[in-house]
């Protein structure tokens, strides 16, 4: 039944970001998500997708179906090579979110999601990685 | 005024149907907007923001605004977001949104 194969949309504009959480929802839904779980998951994407647009210029959106023995879902990973995050500690916090919308991006889809995991390095760039389980 | 985005709404668009709204406020005189979101199926901070944006220039312009026809998904994900929609009015569909605009005493669309 998972016929889905993994996909990666690269973000190079802002129409990008409607395509990687169109493409995270239509995975979503062959993997079997439920309605609720195909909005969180394309809300949590489409944040995560401009926070690399908006702060590195572009970046990658990696979708991936989740399948073994024990466990069904998804996994994407948002990847960028801007500025990173000096402190992500206060980035979860919500404590950039004066700086439109950063912490309030990472914020909101780690709650929208099973998984989070956040790596990043100042002048290297920015790597996010969420998962969600049916 | 009513109003109803249909296509998905990525953040330049969002910006600019904003602009348009608040200039159509303008020409119409409108004394209130409804917001009839029903079609937009992902509302993210982003989106979030604007809409919050057009009911604050609305309303400083003397506008009162209410968002109908949010999608009970996209309610609970903002909700688990965090997100509030403070001082937003809101409605299950537009005659219950028209309704809200006639009750605050400001009848003419």
């Amino acid at each position: 039944m998972m016929s889905v194969s993994m996909t990666t949309v690269e973000i190079t504009s802002e129409a990008d970001i409607v395509v990687a959480r169109v493409k995270a929802k239509a995975i979503a839904e062959a993997i079997g998500f439920n309605y609720m779980d195909q909005t969180r998951i394309a809300t949590a994407v489409s944040e995560l997708a401009r926070n690399a647009f908006q702060y590195a210029g572009k970046g990658t959106v990696t979708i991936t179906p989740v399948d073994s023995q024990e466990k069904r879902g998804i996994k994407i990973v948002v990847e960028d090579h801007g500025p990173g995050i000096k402190d992500i500690e206060l980035a979860l916090k919500g404590g950039y979110s004066t700086s439109r919308g950063l912490g309030m991006g990472l914020l909101g889809s780690k709650k929208l999601m099973d998984e989070f995991d956040i790596k990043t390095k100042v002048g290297e760039g920015t790597t996010v990685t969420i998962r969600k389980w049916v | 005024m009513i109003t109803s985005p249909q296509v998905a709404l990525h953040d330049k668009l969002a910006v600019q149907y904003k602009d348009d709204i608040l200039e159509r406020i303008i020409e119409t005189k409108a004394k209130g907007l409804v917001l009839d979101v029903s079609a937009i199926d992902v509302v993210d901070s982003f989106l979030v923001r604007q809409i919050g944006e057009i009911a604050t220039a609305a309303n400083i312009m003397g506008a009162q605004v209410v968002v109908v026809g949010l999608r009970p998904e996209v309610a609970m994900t903002l909700v688990e977001m965090g997100f509030t929609l403070k001082g937003i009015h809101t409605a299950r569909d537009l005659e219950k949104g028209i309704e809200i605009l006639h009750k605050a005493g400001k009848p003419q669309l």
